[in-house]
């Protein structure tokens, strides 16, 4: 009972979001739309109990897809109204593609049947006594290993080519050195400072690096200049 | 489970990983060390390959047999000098980073993948494997507009193939339901049962391979390809791929497909023959020497394919000594194009050949014999190839391919011989740049190769045939 009135809560709010993501004016509202069938939709998964795909859909479509959309549509400077501009034109045309397509969807429906022996021959989806999970894992990592890790293969080459292609040097970068910044000495000292003196008793302490003298200077004049 | 089939892999995966990592770390610019360690572990793969027991493996994923044993050696030589070939180059021409060999060591594992694929998603993801390698490496002189280009066009015409050979392989496996090469074939081991569905299944797949080895009319990417890609990617892309492809293509027809022979036939021979007529005749007007080659190599896969169509043990072995003799040739072609440079600058024109015998002899002498090899004349090992595939041809009573394939032999020569004329008697355009040691050796080698293969080619042969019988079995 409660399961039914989840289902149908789950795909009533499925359906709706759906719907909405296409109608929707704002392209942000559609991708928001999009995340919530995304979440319903592993709601469902979890009322069949495949809770391993329902995880996997919240954690790779909505935490990578669906964000990643986000960041494009708003990126992107779409103009939505220009690209609506053609709607009346190619309305008939869409129309007539679509009946053919609502047509061919029906035929198949009513002319579709099992075969009588294709229930017989399916494997198991679930076998006894592990989490579908653990069936997923047995079959990825000790049938299909090869293939596995050949993807895992194919997967590393993307992110090399990536790199390759678009990772620049360019001169001005600064990064990190952590050896020089330990081991840097003589340029930074303590020093105690007694309280209400403000940078005017001190002075401003700079390490004294020959690169940086030119600018300094600059900036000296700049403020009045103090020695 | 019986992985130790899958040693050869696994060592060159692993070898690759470690100059990933390896190499990753210096400072310096460790590319010369990189290409070293993996011209390493191609000879390594290839001794491990020589060695490797038979049977299948990983419940019947892979299979390791004299076919598979025999490709994945060629292919491994033809990688190893693909990577001897871009040492100089890609130092010259600025690319010489380390991810150059390591994406060229998991392209070659992506072919050994494929070769000794004995399942369609094996197939697929060795494809796969390869082809992301090679989009990349076909950009990889980013900053020129041309590379850039080539690679972009590559990726997408690649990645629609892709779905095509994946389309069909989900049709095949609907209909036969499973995706197991030897299940396949006890599938249809009566013909009469064979449905249209798995007949259009079957014709995708070809279309995904016949993409991938370039055979008209999917060859529209080969030239802009060739042409823009730097010179030692193009060397690699006519060298190992095309041979992991047309082996491929040997072994999902020859095995899981055998017994519909009188199905695919017909569309092997229409696809020999177009490649074989627009390699000779589209090459005629090129004057970029990449794009003549890479015209040249369609008409060699369309040669290959004859041998292919025959469809007989005669067929396909003529078929696997073709692409042998292909393979080092080429090589050694494509070390005198890129040997081509004057003043530091890469040249590719046929005009910039002009009077080279008169500038570097000897390498007007080897271009000389690999053009008069490409065209088929006796007794360079050109004309051998071609002999093999259209007696098999003759013998299974394709008259009409074999007269095809003759007349656009002679047609090819024109522009073979072109170049050579260009070389001997043409007004010297200045001579060509001192060429590094490395393309001095590949060139002599297949040089050698080429110049005396007729003295001794039964090793060869028997090889081939042992190869062809493990399949045809």
């Amino acid at each position: 009972m409660i399961a039914a009135l989840a289902f149908y809560a789950f795909a009533a709010i499925l359906i709706a979001s759906a719907v909405m993501v296409v109608t929707s004016r704002n392209p942000v509202h559609s991708v928001l739309f999009l995340i919530l069938a995304f979440f319903n939709a592993a709601g469902l998964f979890l009322l069949a109990g495949a809770e391993f795909l329902a995880m996997i859909l919240v954690i790779v479509y909505v935490g990578a897809v669906a964000v990643l959309f986000l960041f494009v549509v708003m990126m992107l400077d779409i103009d939505f109204t220009q690209l609506r501009e053609g709607f009346q034109r190619y309305a008939p045309i869409g129309a007539i593609i679509g009946a053919i397509l609502l047509i061919e969807l029906f035929m198949v429906v009513t002319t579709w049947r099992f075969a009588p022996e294709a229930a017989t021959l399916r494997l198991s989806p679930t076998p006894a006594g592990v989490t579908n999970a653990e069936a997923i894992g047995r079959i990825l990592y000790t049938d299909y290993i090869y293939l596995f890790q050949a993807c895992g293969l194919i997967l590393l080459v993307a992110m090399i080519g990536a790199i390759v292609l678009t990772l620049r040097e360019r001169p001005g970068t600064r990064r990190q050195n952590i050896g020089e910044q330990i081991g840097r000495s003589g340029s930074v000292s303590l020093r105690s400072v007694p309280q209400g003196a403000g940078l005017k008793v001190i002075g401003i302490e700079r390490p004294p690096s020959p690169e940086e003298a030119k600018p300094k200077e600059v900036e000296h004049h700049a403020h009045g200049g103090h020695h | 489970m019986n992985w130790t089939l899958a040693v050869p892999e696994l060592v060159l995966g692993l070898s690759g990983l470690a100059i990933l990592g390896v190499g990753v770390l210096p400072k310096a610019n460790t590319h010369f060390a990189c290409a070293m360690a993996a011209i390493g572990a191609f000879l390594l793969t290839a001794v491990l390959v020589l060695g490797a027991p038979e049977g299948t493996g990983f419940g019947g994923q892979i299979v390791s047999d004299a076919f598979s044993r025999f490709t994945r050696v060629l292919i491994l030589i033809g990688a190893a000098a693909g990577v001897a070939l871009s040492l100089d180059f890609n130092a010259k021409e600025g690319m010489d980073r380390f991810e150059y060999p390591v994406l060229l060591v998991f392209a070659t594992l992506g072919m050994l993948v494929m070769v000794s694929a004995n399942d369609l998603m094996a197939l697929y993801i060795g494809i796969e494997l390869l082809s992301l390698s090679l989009y990349v490496v076909a950009a990889f002189n980013r900053d020129n507009e041309r590379s850039a280009e080539a690679g972009l066009k590559y990726f997408v015409l690649g990645a629609l193939a892709s779905g095509l050979l994946l389309y069909g392989s989900s049709l095949v496996y609907g209909f036969t339901g499973t995706t197991n090469f030897d299940r396949i074939a006890d599938a249809l081991s009566d013909p009469t049962r064979a449905s249209p569905g798995l007949i259009v299944g079957m014709v995708f797949i070809i279309t995904g391979l016949a993409f991938k080895v370039s055979a008209v009319p999917f060859h529209m990417w080969t030239p802009d390809v060739y042409e823009g890609a730097p010179t030692p990617v193009t060397a690699f892309f006519a060298a190992a791929p095309k041979i992991a492809a047309i082996a491929l293509f040997a072994r999902v027809l020859g095995g899981p497909f055998g017994d519909l022979a009188g199905q695919w036939q017909q569309v092997i021979v229409v696809i020999s023959m177009l490649s074989m007529v627009l390699g000779a005749f589209a090459a005629i007007g090129q004057e970029n020497i990449k794009r003549l080659m890479a015209y040249s190599s369609i008409g060699h896969v369309g040669f290959a394919l004859v041998g292919l169509a025959a469809a007989s043990e005669a067929g396909m072995r003529g078929l696997l000594v073709y692409m042998v003799i292909y393979l080092l040739m080429n090589l050694g072609a494509f070390a005198v194009l890129v040997a081509m440079r004057r003043q530091g600058r890469a040249v590719e024109n046929v005009t910039d050949l002009a009077g080279l015998a008169r500038t570097d002899l000897s390498m007007a002498v080897w271009m000389a014999i690999f053009m008069f090899s490409m065209a088929g004349i006796p007794p360079l090992a050109g004309f051998f190839g071609k002999m093999f595939v259209f007696k098999a041809a003759i013998d299974s009573g394709l008259w009409t391919l074999a007269i095809v394939g003759v007349l656009a032999s002679v047609v090819s020569a024109f522009y073979y011989l072109r170049i050579v004329k260009v070389m001997f008697f043409d007004e010297s355009a200045g001579a060509l740049d001192a060429r590094p040691a490395a393309l001095s050796f590949v060139m002599t080698a297949s040089g050698l190769f080429t110049t005396l293969f007729f003295l001794y080619p039964a090793p060869l042969v028997a090889a081939a045939a042992a190869a062809v019988a493990s399949i045809l079995g």
